[in-house]
């Protein structure tokens, strides 16, 4: 596999699964403009790790949810490398609690970032991969988009709602040699599962037949294979990388 | 207004991959032409980057045949 020359805009990149994509496609070869919303330091560290593998990080502050901020980060890009060939749609918060204590707010950030900041990263992301008849838009929903979770109904919405978006996009852009992909992640090894209490964790992972959360560069070696040419003929696929478990 | 003409007529033969003596003021993009939906999309995303202009959907929307994206390039330059 090889993205020597590509331009991949990784959403969500300073910490976590974002970080480890961003470094996987490097490793490919791939230029990776690391997008973050609120931790510039862990993002410079994705980008110091990125540049490390011999490729160029451009590191973009950007508020997925706003849509002006998510167009002003692709023009940005447009202008240092002038391509955007891979989008990996990875930024995501969660807002957990049982549906009667759910305050709108909370329902709305989640939507808000995960499911409607890809929109707005895809819609400003497609022209430049219309024109160049190449693209690759990967799409980081959650095992709980098909298994459901209790406490995260607006998460669950939100990651499900990206799997439908993604078989759609894959229809509308086929014909121009756009695929679009969703990558499932089960329990992975990052902060945002770091706060399960350890008889939560070994109830989950009594429930993973292979045994162990999931490591970040898991869910990015699967996102690196849907960018390469290797998986051109794959579109509107929705790939589970959970040890297992939702099957 | 015949030099907008022209390169109109070489975007749409170009995103069309029609004939040039087809592109007719008069031709219809969808019947004539045989553009779908997306062939339309990308016709407007042509016109906005080569004559620096902003196209909303609901101007696009009217935008039908050949003669109609020359007069908006022309009403909007």
């Amino acid at each position: 596999m090889d993205l020597g020359g590509k331009v991949a805009v990784v959403t969500g990149a300073s910490r976590g699964i974002g970080r480890a994509v961003a470094e996987t496609l490097a490793g490919l070869g791939a230029n990776v403009v690391v997008n973050y919303v609120g931790n510039a330091e862990a993002a410079e560290e994705t980008a110091a790790l990125v540049r490390g593998l011999g490729v160029q990080a451009l590191v973009i502050q950007a508020d997925v949810a706003d849509q002006e901020q998510v167009n002003n980060m692709m023009q940005q890009v447009l202008q240092e490398f002038g391509r955007i060939d891979i989008l990996v749609n990875n930024a995501g918060i969660t807002r957990d609690n049982l549906l009667p204590r759910m305050r709108e707010q909370d329902w709305d950030a989640v939507m808000n970032t995960n499911l409607k900041g890809a929109y707005h990263c895809a819609k400003a992301a497609l022209r430049p991969m219309l024109k160049a008849h190449w693209g690759r838009i990967i799409n980081i929903s959650s095992v709980v988009a098909l298994s459901g979770n209790p406490g995260q109904s607006n998460y669950a919405a939100a990651k499900a709602g990206l799997i439908g978006f993604t078989k759609s996009l894959a229809k509308e852009f086929g014909s121009r040699n756009i695929t679009v992909n969703a990558v499932v992640p089960g329990y992975i090894a990052t902060d945002m599962t770091a706060d399960l209490s350890g008889e939560n964790k070994a109830q989950l992972l009594s429930s993973v037949p292979l045994g162990r959360l999931g490591a970040p560069e898991d869910v990015a070696k699967a996102v690196a294979f849907l960018a390469s040419d290797w998986a051109g003929y794959i579109t509107g696929h929705v790939i589970v990388v959970d040890g297992g478990m939702a099957m | 207004m015949a030099d907008i003409f022209e390169k109109v007529k070489d975007i749409i033969v170009e995103q069309l991959g029609v004939e040039p003596e087809d592109v007719k003021p008069e031709a219809s993009f969808v019947d004539d032409l045989g553009a779908d939906s997306l062939d339309i999309v990308e016709l407007v995303m042509a016109l906005e980057e080569t004559f620096d202009l902003q196209i909303p959907d609901e101007d696009a929307e009217k935008i039908h045949k050949v003669g109609e994206a020359v007069q908006y390039v022309i009403d909007h330059q």
